[in-house]
């Protein structure tokens, strides 16, 4: 078996607008896997997602997520090992309507993962169209080993952003480092300004 | 292909593995530089479930962000490494021995 999973030999895509590819990135056509641990493998019948914190909790069970007004996203993803990936198709629940369902105050948001990965955003990263809980993926169930059922898409972040595996968003008063943001990853993450590590 | 030290090994896929997990092998290049020596013979013991295992044994995911190393057992996350700006960031919080 090959240590190396298919999505880590670089296959570039030549004809790749550069006015769309931020600083330090090339344009791959695979969809390489990143994964800091095992990949979790949650029954649809045993998923929810939930919103807490500064916030009245909800939560929605699979069937009750799914039945949520959903919209077809093209985007352009960058991820801070250098890959981009352009035009992908995703389907999903924007954050606007999830958090339209309660009462919020938090200025910051902590994504919580099966598996126990993290991740920070501002809030105003993640409303007005710019967020999506996302479960298709070019027109297919969301795969597990890219997040299914169910990931965080913020685009226009570095990926890590995007957190696989998504279950909780956390809304908070004050901003708490996620898992990568904690070892040294910049806390905001974004790729037009390259700000892939602290301090960028 | 991203460089891998002292012949590491896939891991075989199972429910908890992906075909992107080596063992600790792969990192023996990295742990050289961090700690100075040899290191992939050292035993580390978790600090969640206390099993002890060598270094070499663990299992390591290379294909994220940083470096992160689990346990073997109960997966839990015993190292992680984090290379910017040629500074390393070391976190072995989740070791309970290494040596």
């Amino acid at each position: 078996m090959s240590p190396v999973s298919r999505g880590f030999h670089r296959r570039h895509a030549p004809d790749a607008d550069p006015s769309r590819v931020p600083p330090g990135q090339y344009v791959t056509a695979d969809f390489p896997v990143l994964s800091a641990g095992p990949t979790p493998r949650t029954a649809l019948r045993d998923w929810t997602f939930s919103i807490t914190g500064a916030a009245t909790a909800k939560t929605w069970t699979w069937d009750e997520f799914r039945a949520l007004p959903s919209e077809k996203v093209t985007t352009d993803i960058h991820c801070v090992t250098r890959w981009s990936k352009l035009d992908t198709t995703w389907q999903g629940v924007t954050v606007d309507t999830l958090l339209g369902q309660v009462d919020h105050t938090g200025m910051f948001v902590l994504a919580h993962c099966d598996g126990g990965y993290t991740t920070n955003l501002p809030i105003a990263d993640v409303l007005n169209g710019q967020a999506w809980v996302a479960f298709g993926y070019d027109g297919n169930p969301l795969a597990a080993e890219h997040g299914g059922p169910a990931r965080l898409l913020v685009p226009h972040l570095y990926f890590w952003k995007s957190a696989k595996w998504v279950r909780r968003l956390e809304l908070l008063d004050h901003d708490v480092p996620g898992f990568w943001e904690s070892y040294g990853y910049n806390n905001y993450g974004d790729p037009w300004k390259e700000q892939r590590y602290a301090g960028d | 292909m991203p460089a891998t030290d002292h012949g590491a090994r896939s891991l075989p896929d199972d429910p908890g593995t992906t075909s992107a997990t080596l063992d600790g092998n792969a990192i023996g290049g990295l742990l050289l530089n961090v700690f100075g020596t040899e290191m992939t013979t050292a035993t580390g013991r978790c600090g969640s479930c206390g099993k002890a295992s060598l270094v070499a044994e663990l299992t390591v995911y290379l294909h994220a962000p940083g470096t992160v190393v689990r346990c073997p057992t109960c997966t839990a996350i015993l190292m992680v490494f984090v290379s910017a700006h040629g500074t390393t960031c070391v976190d072995l919080s989740g070791l309970a021995e290494l040596g």
